[in-house]
């Protein structure tokens, strides 16, 4: 992806980068310094340990559940990194205590009433209720079905099984819906691995780097035609450039 | 908490978005004291969009930090009469706006005038197809208002906003390159068009080529730096990919922040609080006449405001539940079809065609401004032969790439599994290589699609909740159908390497979790029979002469236009009959 005119790709690169904001090692201005710091934060920035996190809203057995399913959600392998290197167990947990776990900005008064998955979800519990109770009755499941294990301790195989049973329907919990908790813990999945890595998930914007979004950057004025050309440059957060 | 009675104004306003900004300029223009009163924050592109922290994905573009807080207040939802409607709980479907320049400010800015076929649309299909061609229940009537008077306000609205675009009919004269189908206008845009990426160039051929006329899509995202006719600077749009659930961070998106609100803020005549809740209009013992409005403020407080003119600026749901809590016009009963306020709610029926190309051919999705790309309107309002087809409306049809905000906009071939391995190998492969061509369709208004107050569900204040009822119609699922017959054609012009299709089909239910539009129409209607309307052609209510309303509530039916610039036309056009006529003599204008 280096099928752009040198001249034109140095302004750009010193006009993108000096836009970046204050990241600790970006002190000087410039191409030059840019690539240094692009280049110090690479070498410092080991591959994320997920055990490096101590959760604060799950406690172990549900650490080790939500470990192994996002692991299956958004797999490790030879395409790119997995939900695990991104950090995604990490910003659920820190979802689990902030607006969206305590439904902060979500209608929530009564009555709750049975309604057509149409208008959404509809129920009494929060976010992190749903989890809290899926999570157990997912494990509870497990353990009668899957010879006493819980969900981490199952092959990968087997886990899929119980994954497409809660996202399908045919496993049904009477605690909460096992499709609620389903719904809500794929989409924190994609949204960790996706989100700027602010907020936890997308370690070093692995994601991003895979697909090719250069996140914020947010600003292609240059770019607006350019019909068969990739865009060559590698994603930066909102903390700066990511290794 | 205490009870405060405020001195009284000249004119107060319920809601400080566009329509609220137009009228504090105009009414503080013609010498009034006037206040807006807004519920939400205070908000400006410093600090609020800047630079970077606007450009956080999850807390705007899916948190919905700038959308209303649902947890004090919502609308609840069912699809017939006969349901027991349910919270909209979760922002989905349509993105309700708060805080100061209102969804103004999170909008993607395409900049749209009607047809002048639409603001008279029973008239236009009884003369053309007789009133046997309009079914049995379906409420189509005409604006009150005519594309010629509009024009001068369509014309102001876009100089305010900088828009971006190229006429199609300068005074009757059709100009080549711009949308052939317009109404006249006597002036070209203020700025030329946005430049269009890579997808919107394939449509552009595409279209072209077979027979259609594409033209680029008018945008109130600036292509040049810009100072409008109040001294308010624009600069030019740089493609940042942020744009609608987004402030802007380039001062280039015109909102009532980037337009307006510098002059306003420093009239003296004019005062701005925010953070104050209007929960009712007051109304004399006889009920002719408001007497002012009744806030809570950050406190608690409730705060007693007299004023002469009452202006409800605020969104379409809000000014209608406004009007119901406030007993100002008879409320619609659709047994009867008897009364006007919550009368002909109407919604938009969109589609799409999802295109990814080969590996030579990147889109470059996150290259994208709110408005760039190619429209076409060969197959909207009337702007085709109806006969034949059998239904009433139509659709724009275009290719606009706002952005590729990957949690959002990440769009993978239809069969793709939604996770796992296949998944995350289709995202990889297919993300750089996406676009869409999209439809935005009208939706007629219907005896039995209408607003009015929730039985059971509260607001955080103890007050009734909106209750929308509401679903997709046999006529506009027609529409669809054919509108997605057209999109395809052109999709497979662009030579992609696989399309997939998404446009709904008749017996489909309203779905309200995915996003599809914030063109919500309709519930306090204009016109020119109090029997029908709850507004005059001046938006004025019949009933109480010193209450006007604002807004797409003013909308007779839905069109398939953004419905932003007729919004602004009208406050324009409201604000002239009020300073010329209202002001000498403040009675009824119609």
């Amino acid at each position: 992806m280096t099928d752009i005119p040198s001249p034109g790709r140095r302004g750009f690169l010193r006009r993108s980068i000096a836009i970046v904001p204050a990241a600790g090692a970006l002190t000087a201005t410039g191409f030059v310094a840019g690539q240094q710091a692009v280049a110090q934060t690479a070498s410092t920035a080991a591959t994320p340990s997920p055990s490096a996190y101590a959760p604060s809203y799950f406690h172990a057995q549900e650490w080790a559940f939500v470990q192994a399913a996002v692991a299956r959600l958004i797999p490790s392998d030879d395409t790119g990194p997995g939900a695990i290197e991104a950090g995604v167990p990490e910003f659920i947990d820190r979802q689990m205590e902030g607006v969206f776990g305590h439904a902060g900005l979500w209608y929530m008064q009564g009555p709750f009433v049975p309604s057509s998955p149409l208008f959404g979800y509809q129920g009494k519990m929060l976010p992190r209720e749903v989890y809290r109770a899926g999570i157990a009755a997912t494990d509870a499941w497990c353990k009668q079905h899957k010879g006493g294990k819980h969900f981490a301790e199952l092959a990968a195989v087997a886990q899929d099984e119980v994954l497409k049973g809660l996202d399908g329907g045919t496993i049904q919990f009477a605690e909460v819906g096992a499709k609620d908790f389903f719904t809500f813990l794929l989409q924190n999945t994609k949204e960790g691995y996706f989100s700027d890595p602010i907020h936890g998930g997308n370690k070093n914007a692995v994601a991003w780097k895979m697909i090719g979004f250069p996140g914020a950057r947010a600003d292609f004025l240059d770019w607006v035609q350019k019909p068969g050309v990739h865009y060559p440059l590698p994603p930066v957060s909102i903390n700066g450039p990511q290794g | 908490m205490a009870n405060i009675k405020k001195p009284s104004v000249d004119a107060v306003l319920v809601g400080f978005g566009w329509t609220g900004a137009i009228m504090g300029m105009e009414l503080t223009a013609a010498g009034l004291k006037v206040l807006a009163l807004e519920r939400g924050e205070n908000r400006d592109t410093v600090p609020d969009f800047a630079y970077p922290r606007i450009t956080d994905e999850l807390s705007y573009g899916i948190r919905g930090k700038l959308f209303q807080n649902l947890s004090k207040e919502t609308v609840t939802i069912r699809h017939t009469p006969a349901d027991v409607a349910v919270p909209y709980r979760q922002h989905g479907s349509f993105l309700l706006g708060d805080g100061v320049g209102g969804a103004g400010v999170h909008w993607n800015g395409h900049h749209w005038r009607a047809l002048p076929a639409d603001l008279q649309l029973r008239s236009t299909y009884e003369a053309r197809y007789g009133k046997k061609f309009i079914p049995e229940g379906m409420y189509l009537q005409d604006f009150g208002v005519t594309y010629d008077e509009l024009e001068p306000h369509f014309d102001m609205f876009e100089k305010i906003c900088g828009t971006a675009g190229k006429a199609g009919n300068i005074k009757g004269q059709i100009q080549a390159g711009g949308n052939p189908f317009e109404g006249w206008r006597a002036n070209e845009f203020p700025l030329p068009p946005l430049a269009s990426p890579n997808s919107a160039v394939l449509f552009e051929k595409a279209a072209r080529e077979l027979g259609y006329h594409p033209f680029p899509q008018a945008a109130a995202n600036a292509s040049r730096a810009y100072t409008n006719p109040h001294g308010a600077q624009l600069g030019p749009c740089n493609f940042c990919g942020f744009c609608e659930r987004y402030g802007c961070y380039m001062y280039a998106k015109a909102s009532p922040q980037t337009t307006l609100l510098p002059t306003l803020m420093k009239r003296p005549n004019f005062e701005l609080r925010t953070r104050s809740h209007v929960q009712r209009v007051n109304m004399s013992p006889d009920g002719k006449r408001a007497t002012g409005v009744t806030y809570i403020d950050a406190q608690g407080n409730e705060v007693e405001q007299p004023a002469d003119l009452v202006v409800l600026c605020a969104y379409q749901m809000h000014n209608v539940r406004l009007l119901l809590l406030s007993n100002i016009g008879k409320k619609y009963d659709p047994a009867t079809g008897e009364g006007v306020v919550g009368r002909s709610y109407a919604y938009q029926l969109n589609g799409g065609a999802a295109l990814h190309f080969d590996k030579d051919q990147p889109m470059n999705p996150f290259v994208g401004a709110g408005a760039s790309g190619h429209a076409m309107d060969d197959f909207d309002g009337d702007n085709f032969d109806h006969g034949p087809l059998g239904f009433v409306g139509g659709a724009t049809i275009n290719c606009i790439n706002t952005g590729g905000r990957p949690i959002q906009q990440l769009s993978l071939p239809a069969g793709t599994p939604t996770w796992g391995a296949a998944w995350k190998k289709a995202a990889k492969e297919n993300y750089v290589y996406q676009t869409s061509v999209g439809s935005q369709g009208s939706v007629m208004a219907y005896r039995d699609n209408y607003l009015d107050l929730d039985p059971t569900y509260k607001d955080a204040f103890g007050q009734p909740l909106l209750r929308m009822t509401f679903d997709w119609k046999d006529n506009d699922m027609a529409m669809t159908a054919f509108i997605g017959s057209k999109v395809e054609q052109i999709a497979k012009a662009m030579g992609p390497k696989h399309i997939s299709m998404g446009f709904k089909k008749k017996g489909e239910h309203y779905d309200v979790r995915p996003y599809q539009s914030t063109h919500n129409t309709g519930g306090a209607i204009m016109g020119t029979d109090p029997k029908t309307s709850a507004i005059n052609r001046y938006l004025q209510t019949w009933d109480v002469p010193n209450v006007f309303v604002m807004g797409a509530s003013a909308f007779p039916q839905n069109f398939g236009y953004n419905p932003t610039a007729v919004v602004g036309a009208l406050a324009y056009w409201s604000a002239k009959a009020i300073r010329e006529k209202y002001l000498k003599n403040p009675g009824a204008l119609a």
